[in-house]
């Protein structure tokens, strides 16, 4: 069985996840396009795995899996408060820090 | 199947880590169960105790260390191959550990917001609405704080430590979760602090995606997550290389945006701008400590074969940086941001010390490796930024500290004291012999020189001529303009901010006029093991 399909697919993953990051204006989107950045990973980590015929890259996915629900705790909780503040979860209102 | 075998862990030498997490988890429980008047000395004496504690052991453990060639430490690799506990990470432990005490202490303050900490009185009511009115009469304060900068800094004790790729990756994401949440919890001003969290929320997990992938690409080349495999797989030049090469690329955004090196140095300004001034102090000076450790560790053991590739990177990056941070500093018109990008400029010098990376034995005797001067510029570094923070918290006028640079005319004609103290801090950073910032930039252009990279050295050196002209330009607007009538005041801290900054400007004279001392245990720290 060949990676490379699955690499690719996990690169076009990352790539659309990146570029939503930088193009998109919720935040709450911006936060779930990290979230496929970082879902991009564990499909490459879990083809190395496989590739390299070792669980290294499979016990990585859980961890990042871990992390990632951490981090939705803490940014969930950071994005309501301002969005409660300022009735917007646009990240271009938030702009009192520049310069 | 062998049946199981259960992973060996050296407790003791670990110990560290562990009594700072566990110290971390008492805050939490401490949060659940002590009624509300006891939380705040519970858990500031825990907090205290722990980190106490923690700097004993660490001590003990950098004492034990086994010898290398004669006095200089190697240490060993504990934890199943996780953790590496050798001289550079525990040097790292010690001055962490240091330097998240005092930022406790500035945490603790509550003379200056008579009678609270600088915190939010209960983060969850909106700012400007009666519930916030009621939270701050009724002096509501969140001690949740403390163990929030516990875990963060377990997190950095287990950074520069991480002898794997996935540990790397669980300690970056434990130091920098709380620290998002810590950024937003401003008393004051709490729109800006709002925004300063989300902000580095945002950035933050973006490069951590970066950093994940490049995890991933790495372990795709190197068939394992283990420095030492990896530093083999490299040694060998089998596989795909441009899955290396690719890799370090992403991991190398998430660790230079940690450390506020441009082009990732965007999120730096705003956040420390935002943040509650104590958290910014914190987040300065232990947290460059903790990613310029991993930095270097990842570098010179696992991606040390290839130094040829990824040394023009960091040529390219450290000038860049130092000409962003130095150059943007002179248009600044608020403290904190001037020093946020004083901090970029910083990084920019402390990544031209990267560059001398050399292995033992090519150094003379005495001689100044690459790492053991980037650890003596992050102790003088860290103790001079985390006493001008301390001082920023002090100078304050009706709607809290008034960190705009007009509010600071004159300021020496009122508190010769004060200003004193800071216009040495600033002078200090901009490298006047006599302090310690001099000594720390001699060392680390010295380490770039023995490896020939003289343009960046160049390029350093007149930074810090441009550097000093905005910190003398500060020195000058307190003594040599009169006072604003109506101006900021400077208020009487309690014993703890006066501790921090004791100890700021006392490390900071200390080792500008005597550095032997610690250079010299530097000297035997000795280098990375894999």
């Amino acid at each position: 069985m060949s990676v490379t399909p699955f690499i690719v697919l996990s690169a076009i993953l990352f790539t659309i996840g990146a570029v939503g990051v930088l193009t998109r204006r919720n935040a709450i989107v911006v936060f779930m396009c990290v979230e496929l950045m970082l879902n991009a990973s564990n499909l490459a980590l879990i083809t190395f795995a496989k590739a390299n015929g070792n669980l290294d890259g499979q016990i990585a996915a859980f961890f990042v899996m871990v992390v990632a629900a951490a981090e939705v705790v803490v940014g969930l909780a950071i994005i309501m408060t301002i969005f409660r503040t300022r009735r917007s979860a646009s990240v271009d209102d938030a702009s009192l820090l520049k310069y | 199947m062998n049946g199981f075998d259960a992973p060996k862990i050296e407790y003791f030498t670990v110990s560290p880590i562990l009594i700072v997490l566990g110290v971390a988890v008492i805050g939490v429980l401490v949060e659940a169960f002590a009624p509300r008047k006891l939380r705040y000395p519970l858990q500031v004496g825990t907090a205290l105790v722990g980190l106490a504690a923690a700097f004993a052991t660490s001590v003990v453990v950098f004492a034990r260390l086994n010898p290398f060639a004669g006095d200089v430490k190697a240490g060993k690799v504990v934890a199943e191959g996780a953790l590496a506990a050798d001289g550079p990470a525990v040097f790292c432990w010690l001055l962490v550990l240091v330097l998240g005490a005092l930022s406790v202490l500035l945490f603790a303050e509550r003379r200056l917001e008579a009678g609270v900490v600088g915190f939010a009185g209960q983060a969850a009511a909106l700012p400007g609405t009666e519930a916030e009115r009621e939270a701050s009469t009724s002096g509501l304060e969140h001690t949740e704080v403390f163990p929030l900068i516990m875990f963060a800094i377990g997190g950095m004790l287990l950074f520069p430590a991480a002898n794997d790729l996935l540990t790397m990756f669980v300690a970056l994401e434990v130091l920098s979760l709380p620290l998002y949440l810590l950024c937003g919890l401003a008393r004051r001003r709490r729109l800006l602090s709002q925004e300063a969290a989300l902000k580095y929320f945002l950035l933050g997990a973006f490069s951590s995606g970066f950093f994940v992938y490049g995890i991933a690409l790495v372990y795709g080349y190197a068939g394992s997550m283990g420095f030492a495999q990896i530093a083999a797989a490299v040694q060998a030049d089998g596989g795909e290389r441009g899955l290396l090469l690719a890799g370090i690329a992403l991991i190398s955004v998430g660790l230079l945006f940690k450390v506020g090196a441009a082009p990732f140095h965007s999120w730096t300004p705003d956040v420390y701008q935002g943040a509650p001034t104590a958290v910014t102090a914190f987040m300065a000076a232990a947290t460059k400590v903790a990613a310029f450790g991993a930095l270097l560790r990842l570098f010179y053991v696992a991606f040390g074969g290839n130094r040829t590739d990824w040394t023009p990177m960091i040529w390219a990056v450290a000038i860049l940086t130092m000409v962003v941070g130095s150059v943007l500093a002179i248009s600044q018109t608020d403290i904190k941001r001037m020093l946020a990008y004083s901090s970029i400029a910083h990084a920019g010098f402390i990544l031209t010390g990267f560059l001398g990376i050399r292995s033992l034995d090519e150094v003379a005797a005495g001689g100044l490796t690459g790492v053991s001067a980037v650890l003596f510029y992050l102790t003088t570094y860290g103790f001079t930024t985390l006493a001008a923070f301390a001082i920023v918290t002090l100078v304050r006028d009706g709607g809290g500290e008034a960190t705009h640079l007009a509010r600071w005319q004159g300021l020496g004609k009122e508190s010769p004291l004060v200003a004193g103290a800071f216009a040495f801090l600033l002078l200090a950073m901009a490298g006047i012999p006599l302090t310690s910032g001099f000594t720390g930039k001699w060392a680390v252009f010295a380490a770039a020189l023995q490896v020939g990279a003289w343009p960046v050295v160049i390029v350093a050196v007149l930074m810090s001529a441009v550097a000093a002209y905005f910190y003398v330009r500060v020195i000058v607007l307190m003594f040599f303009s009169e006072p604003v009538g109506d101006g900021p005041s400077v208020t009487t801290p309690s014993i703890m901010t006066s501790v921090v900054i004791g100890f700021g400007v006392l490390a900071t004279l200390v080792l500008g006029i005597v550095p032997g001392a610690l250079i010299d245990v530097l000297g035997r720290v000795g280098v990375f093991i894999r």
